[in-house]
């Protein structure tokens, strides 16, 4: 079978009768079984996405298929899958099985789409590197000494080495927009609250996106549009209709583009990336489309924005693995207190305590004003100018990362250096705004450089047909 | 920002989290550099800027009085690090 | 117990923290089943247990109730409210954190009336009203090295009606309770039910020398499960301060239990430090805004306050303030008098046959006013029966009222007939008989006449017995001495 990329295609080979969802699925199972030492799955659903497959391939007969019948897909550990595994790659969770499909899971599902395994991921989706899984890291396919990106690690490596379609994946601080340039696919955040977050293990609640990554527009589209919209369980989700992504991918003749000058010139960003975005951005100007740098004086206070925040909201929302409801409770226990010390101690991974602690510093009364709220004000800050900018133009473009794959290890020692490396995506996850990762060519070592495209909120639509076009004008 | 010996066991506690001497040394210095490095944003002036508390473009979202069925008790006990047919247990409290 | 003259040396400062859970159907972030008794860890969720990716909805109804106690006491009603974490570990406890409101309280200000016995009625100021989740419920059984946790209460909605300092002694206390108790029975809220844990309360107790301006270390006092207890509790802890303060000791800030068996308060074990909550907005709950329109709606659904009741029986009414008390204890028993003052405008003997015969009967047998046989409807007629003189009053309290708790559906004149009950008030045909019996003791009438005027009441029962019982006796009384002058 030839590699497909795209949902549409699919779906005509398999109304036409060309192949069917069994084959497609043994496919895919192959894939996996030859790709396991990347360690993308931590588990595969063999048998049971081969009886679903089955059952669609009727269905497809009968003319009742959903219209995701033939997407093949995987779903990252931090997504709950009735009576299925769910670790959010911590030992903290050992043994926990979902009791409830959350939103997405559901409607992909009701939809007929086959999931065929949860993946590998940075413990509680903390990290940019997927090194930080308590079940090893994920190797990038195009060079197994190098990291895949994180923390949708195993999600971003699902995809590009072929194992399913499409993969879901969240994205905090550029947690499926980093693998994906990494990896050489496409990653898109949707608007922050597109997607509800019910069946999300939340890491910052403010934050946190469902994510999709795939190797084409069109079966990113498709699924968005099925899994999006408000549901009866998550208060933030938005009362927006959802549009119809997959039918409208024509793109305008004209766009306005915005490029951030800061990023162009920012420490530590690799002059390979660089020239690779002021192609993408030549390339544009060539295609008759305005392109003007403007000013972002707020990008060196970023990730200092984006760490107080999410460090205080994950310390809270990681307040519930405490070893008395689910997960794992140490043996060496022998009073309540020494149950949640050495639980939480034994069961958490280093970059997790860490971020727990730092969290549980700015939220607490002495230093709350001085870190929590300064931070706050200055997202609002940061949301505002990044909104400016995109009420004068249609998109703001940017590298997705400033450095291309890096070897495993290499960021090890120095916590800072592995923050850096989030430079350019937490602009989107701190202002709420949709924001996709294309590929834009590989440097000369061969790995893939991405650029990010970003629109003001609940745009999806132009994002994706935009995106569409770059990548085809490739 | 300087986090010493007392201040680390102070926000251990409050996280209900351990560390023993070297673990304990690695935070504190890991602290200490993360926290400088974001003690950055005091170089912005935000005095007339509201703090942004939520990002969700909808308020008033609410649901109606009605009982929805629930999670069976199987279900309920069934990733209870240790329970009895009816209640999940846990080392007593001392008080 | 400490000389009367040292304590009158001393000032309390109390104040109250009561939480009420509501009588919604459902809990407050979710649909789980509000309800009590039921077996341990069946009304939950994956959302009440805290599991990874659940997220909380708010139930309307919550904001509705918690709005009508608002506004039964006068509060501000916070028209953009947020909801706040209060992070703390506790195995009950199953996010880690507790749902609240610690910017925004719905309610703010406001005041409850209370009564005390031996005391003027003072207004009491609150502080706030908010709303948050009750957390679940720990076991802890001798012998056991384990604790028994039970989910069922965990997500059950509360609000927490807050006091200023403002309370000054047990009595007041007590009356706050009651009338708090009172209020959210009224409002069909909550059952108030201290023994059941519907109502629970704690107590901020100092004490400081009279004419002070510095307050003293307050104490806070918990476990107390009825509004009695509360009251044991706090002279107790009063007169435990004012002896500490006496023998020259200090007063420290602490949390202290309630023993119901002695009476006493006991330290509770002090952590070094006090639990620093990291109260922050919580970011899964949207902003709630209370419009003008919707403030409206929930106003035109609140009853009649007892208060205010109070006031119009005794202002409109002419009723003293006991039997106004009395007529307003429940929702229930006023509900009673006020459909029956819109059927009698004899507000006195509305009064009197509500607080005498219904309450009494009420009371034997145990039954509830709403479901009694005898409606307010049928009490008017009784009470006009009475009012046109056509039944005495005792054969109306002694055997036309308990006739008509029989329940047959007839109208009191009716019953009043069959049991032969009404009276002759009509002068003619009493007159007739009154004549026929002088008549027929014509020595009696003489002797009367010659001054033996106690044989009256000889004339009085042969009249009576005449009429089999009918004739009203105030006629028949005045005419006889007519007839005989």
């Amino acid at each position: 079978m030839e590699p497909y990329t795209s949902l549409n295609l699919i779906r005509e080979d398999l109304k036409s009768g060309k192949i069917t969802c069994c084959e497609l699925v043994e496919y895919y199972l192959k894939n996996i079984e030859d790709h396991k030492y990347l360690n993308a799955f931590l588990e595969v659903y063999t048998e049971e996405a081969q009886e679903t497959a089955k059952k669609v391939d009727v269905k497809i007969k009968e003319g009742t298929a959903g219209p995701l019948a033939g997407l093949v897909v995987s779903i990252k550990d931090v997504l709950c899958h009735l009576d299925h595994g769910l670790q959010a790659s911590s030992k903290i969770l050992e043994g926990f099985q979902s009791q409830f499909n959350g939103t997405a899971v559901q409607r992909l599902i009701d939809a007929d789409a086959i999931i065929i395994g949860r993946t590998n991921c940075d413990e509680f989706a903390m990290g940019s590197s997927n090194e930080n899984s308590a079940f090893g890291p994920v190797l990038n396919a195009i060079d197994n000494e190098r990291v895949p990106g994180g923390s949708s690690g195993g999600a971003a490596v699902s995809v590009q080495a072929d194992m399913c379609l499409v993969a879901l994946g969240s994205d905090t601080g550029g947690s499926v927009r980093q693998p994906a340039a990494f990896c050489g696919v496409i990653g898109l955040k949707p608007t922050y609250s597109r997607i509800s977050r019910h069946g999300l293990m939340a890491y910052a609640s403010s934050f946190d996106c469902i994510g999709l990554l795939a190797k084409n527009v069109d079966s990113i589209a498709a699924t968005l549009e099925v899994i999006a919209g408000k549901d009866d369980y998550d208060s933030t989700v938005s009362q927006k209709p959802v549009p119809h992504y997959s039918q409208n991918l024509t793109p305008d003749s004209e766009y306005k583009i915005a490029y951030i000058r800061e990023t162009m010139e920012a420490e530590g960003i690799n002059e390979e990336v660089k020239a690779k975005t002021v192609e993408a951005i030549e390339k544009l100007k060539s295609n008759g489309h305005q392109v003007d740098a403007v000013d972002f004086p707020l990008l060196d206070y970023l990730l200092a924005t984006y760490y107080i925040l999410t460090t205080a909201e994950a310390s809270s929302n990681l307040s519930r693995y405490d070893g008395v409801k689910y997960g794992f409770r140490s043996p060496h226990t022998h009073d309540l207190e020494s149950m949640y010390k050495k639980s939480r101690s034994e069961g958490f991974g280093h970059e997790v305590k860490t971020r727990i602690m730092l969290g549980t510093f700015v939220l607490s009364a002495s230093y709350y004003d001085a870190y929590y709220t300064k931070a706050q004000k200055v997202r609002r800050m940061i949301r505002d100018e990044t909104k400016k900018i995109l009420s004068k133009y249609d998109f703001i473009v940017l590298p997705t990362s400033p450095t291309t794959a890096f070897k495993l290890g290499e960021h090890s020692e120095d916590p800072l250096e592995m923050y850096l490396a989030d430079l350019f995506t937490v602009q989107s996850s701190v202002s709420g705004l949709p924001t996709i990762s294309i590929p834009n060519g590989k440097d000369n070592g061969g790995l893939p450089i991405g650029l990010q495209i970003v629109s003001d909120d609940f745009q999806e639509e132009k994002i994706l047909a935009f995106s569409n076009y770059l990548i085809n004008l490739n | 920002m300087n986090i010493d010996k007392d201040l680390l066991n102070k926000i251990a506690h409050l996280a209900r989290l351990e560390f023993d001497e070297s673990t304990a040394e690695e935070m504190m210095a890991d602290m200490t550099k993360i926290l400088t490095w974001v003690e950055k944003l005091n170089e912005l002036d935000t005095d007339n800027v509201e703090p942004l508390t939520t990002m969700s473009h909808e308020v008033n979202v609410l649901r109606e009085d009605e009982v929805k069925p629930h999670l069976s008790h199987e279900r309920a006990l069934k990733n209870a690090p240790k329970k009895d047919s009816d209640y999940f247990r846990v080392p007593k409290v001392l008080e | 117990m400490i000389d009367t003259s040292v304590r009158e040396k001393y000032t309390a400062v109390i104040g109250l923290e009561v939480h009420a859970q509501l009588l919604t159907k459902t809990k407050i972030y979710n649909t789980d089943a509000n309800a009590y008794g039921h077996s341990p860890n069946t009304n939950v969720s994956v959302i009440t247990l805290g599991h990874p990716g659940t997220l909380p909805k708010l139930n309307k109804k919550v904001v509705e109730y918690a709005i009508k106690m608002g506004l039964a006491c006068g509060c501000d009603i916070s028209r953009e409210q947020i909801f706040d974490r209060k992070n703390y570990f506790y195995p009950d406890l199953p996010k880690g954190y507790q749902l609240t409101q610690d910017r925004t309280p719905i309610c703010m200000n406001g005041h409850v009336t209370v009564f005390p016995k031996n005391g003027e009625p003072r207004d009491i100021t609150l502080n706030r009203i908010h709303i948050e989740e009750d957390a679940g419920k720990s076991i802890h059984l001798a012998g056991e090295t384990d604790s028994l946790v039970d989910f069922n209460r965990a997500g059950v909605p509360l609000i927490e009606i807050v006091t200023e300092p403002a309370i000054r002694s047990s009595e007041e206390a007590n009356s706050f309770l009651t009338e708090v108790r009172k209020l959210v029975r009224y409002l069909d809220i909550c059952d108030g039910n201290m023994e059941e844990g519907s109502l629970r309360c704690d107590a901020n107790i100092s004490v400081m020398l009279k004419g002070s301006t510095t307050l003293g270390k307050k104490v806070e006092v918990k476990n107390m499960n009825s509004i009695r207890n509360v009251q044991r509790a706090i002279d107790h802890e009063i007169e435990r301060q004012i002896a500490e303060i006496e023998k020259g000791n200090t007063i420290f800030s602490e949390t202290r239990t309630f023993d119901a068996a002695t009476g006493t308060t006991a330290g509770m074990r002090t952590k070094e430090e006090l639990n620093d909550y990291r109260y922050f907005p919580d970011p899964d709950l949207s902003p709630l805004i209370v419009s003008e329109e919707w403030l409206k709606e929930i106003e035109a659904t609140m009853p009649s306050l007892p208060n205010d009741l109070l006031a119009k029986y005794v202002k409109e009414f002419n009723l003293p303030e006991y039997d106004a008390q009395v007529l307003t204890d429940t929702k229930e028993i006023a509900a009673y008098f006020e459909a029956l003052c819109g059927k009698t405008s004899n507000y006195k003997a509305a009064s009197n046959w509500v607080m005498g015969p219904v309450k009494s009967y009420l009371n034997d047998s145990n039954e509830n006013i709403e479901d009694l046989s005898v409606t307010p409807e049928n009490l008017a007629e009784i009470i006009q029966l009475v009012d046109e003189s056509k039944v005495s009053f005792s054969a109306a309290s002694q055997r036309l009222f308990p006739a008509m708790l029989k329940g047959d559906g007839q109208s009191a004149l009716a019953t009043a007939e069959s049991l032969g009950l009404i009276q002759d008030s009509d002068s003619d045909s009493i007159g007739e008989l009154i004549d026929e019996v002088l008549a027929a003791f014509p020595d009696k009438v003489a002797a009367y006449r010659k001054g033996q005027k106690g044989l009256i009441g000889m004339f009085m029962g042969e009249v009576m017995k005449k009429s089999n019982g009918s004739a009203d006796p105030k006629i028949t009384n005045e005419l006889l001495r007519n007839k005989l002058a």
